[in-house]
């Protein structure tokens, strides 16, 4: 009984249950303007890395290499505590949506040009050949292929970006984390956490079971 | 009379090696031309130069109907008057056989859709596709998609028509569809240029046969004189290594 006292007290958490929403409420917005930001600069930098002019796609590859390389908790550190001795502050929702969307663009980025890549060259030549446009021949022909092969693993993306943003409670973050560690100790009992993680698993697990059934589909079905 | 295609000193290579030798070649409005050769000969590269899918050499000049073909803004013109068929149709999966012949037509010529829509229906009634353009490419055989990619490519009414060997990749009960549809377009006067195997369809329907080999025009002139009086050895033993079984 102890046991259940400690991890799953349900007074404890029937109180602190209001304060909990009211994270998750800030945990999806962080992760939701990350993703849809992400999404826009990744499919940009692919496309620029890709088809840039010049020096662009070299640039774009360097951007990708470092932002896959940093820890996003040192990235989002450095943007909330570090980028304010040069003058540059941010709120905590804006540092956490920075540090987030500027490693998931890196991430997404990848994703859309192996998409673009796995399109059969004929594609392309068929377009060019028809006097198709640049723009048209993506818009029309090659992303519409590339986004149905992409829709997996950008999901599996938006997934981590939501874990991650557990993160910005590092920065003052009022997210579902924050607010768990909070009410933890004002009720000088840990159920608090255990609600916090079991909240993370009911909103994750239906996107984890989808990634699951969409690499099966896609796998067994090879027709576009 | 000006000829529409007008290949100058055409030449091609890949790194060290030279897929086509310095082509002249010149191509009147509504001739149907019929490129012959091994594989390798650079037949397809040199039907491909024509809408510059493959870039070529400086030296050289290409000017289809008035338009030096370069790259630059010229180029999407030249594109949208040149039509190519594919050996694998390159028909677009996730498009309708309707949209995949409206597409191009809206996009590049600003046609309004149930303009592009009317026309489409026509070009498949033409190539004997109309009661499936509701459906998608993975669901027609072969035969039917390279159907589908003439009447897309005719969609554009150019003024060439480039067919890249457009029946290699057919089961053979699939090539006769084809070629006919290819016949009936030959008769309407189009000009095209075909790449092909099919000495039968080139004896037939050819104004002029082109046998190339080792990147170079060996010879060329009439069916009848390149398929019963060939000058050149290399076409005579090309032709008996496929006629021959």
């Amino acid at each position: 009984m102890n046991l259940v006292n400690t991890f799953f007290n349900i007074p404890i958490l029937i109180d602190t249950f209001p304060l909990l929403l009211s994270g998750l409420l800030v945990t999806l917005e962080i992760g939701v303007t990350s993703i849809v930001a992400g999404l826009a600069g990744g499919l940009f930098l692919a496309l620029v890395r890709l088809y840039g002019p010049g020096p662009v796609p070299f640039l774009s590859k360097i951007y990708i290499d470092i932002f896959r390389s940093i820890p996003l908790l040192v990235l989002l550190i450095i943007v909330y505590y570090a980028l304010p001795f040069v003058g540059i502050r941010f709120s905590p929702f804006v540092s956490a949506v920075v540090a987030l969307t500027l490693v998931s663009a890196a991430y997404t980025a990848e994703i859309f040009r192996a998409g673009i890549e796995a399109i059969p060259h004929g594609q392309f030549e068929a377009s060019q050949a028809l006097g198709l446009s640049g723009r048209h021949m993506m818009v029309d022909v090659i992303l519409p292929q590339a986004i149905k092969i992409v829709i997996p693993p950008l999901t599996n993306n938006c997934i981590n970006v939501l874990k991650d943003t557990a993160l910005a409670s590092v920065v003052a973050m009022p997210d579902l984390l924050k607010q768990a560690t909070q009410a933890q100790a004002l009720a000088a009992n840990p159920t608090p956490l255990i609600g916090a993680a079991l909240i993370y698993v009911a909103l994750l697990w239906p996107l984890v079971a989808i990634v699951a059934r969409l690499e099966k589909r896609f796998g067994k079905d090879k027709r576009p | 009379m000006t000829p529409l295609i007008k290949i100058s000193n055409l030449k091609k290579a890949y790194g060290a090696f030279t897929v086509l030798h310095g082509i002249d070649l010149d191509i009147s409005e509504g001739e149907v031309v019929c490129v012959i050769g091994p594989s390798g000969s650079g037949k397809s590269t040199l039907i491909r130069c024509i809408n510059r899918l493959e870039a070529f050499s400086d030296e050289s000049s290409i000017i289809v109907d008035g338009v030096t073909v370069g790259p630059g803004k010229a180029l999407a013109k030249v594109r949208a008057e040149v039509g190519m068929v594919f050996q694998s149709f390159n028909l677009f999966p996730h498009l309708t056989v309707l949209k995949n012949v409206m597409l191009a037509p809206m996009r590049v010529r600003g046609a309004k859709p149930a303009e592009a829509e009317r026309k489409a229906r026509d070009l498949l009634t033409r190539v004997g596709i109309a009661t499936q353009a509701e459906k998608y490419p993975g669901k027609l055989s072969g035969g039917q998609q390279q159907r589908v990619a003439i009447a897309r490519a005719l969609a554009m009414e150019p003024k060439v028509m480039l067919f890249d060997e457009p029946t290699s990749a057919l089961d053979p009960e699939m090539v006769g569809e084809v070629l006919d549809v290819m016949k009936t377009l030959a008769g309407t006067g189009v000009t095209m240029v075909v790449v092909t195997h099919e000495m039968g369809f080139a004896r037939q329907v050819a104004d002029r046969v082109i046998f190339m080999d080792g990147g170079r025009i060996v010879e060329q002139g009439t069916p009848s004189e390149i398929f019963d009086n060939p000058r050149e050895d290399r076409t005579r033993s090309f032709l008996r290594s496929v006629l021959d079984h």
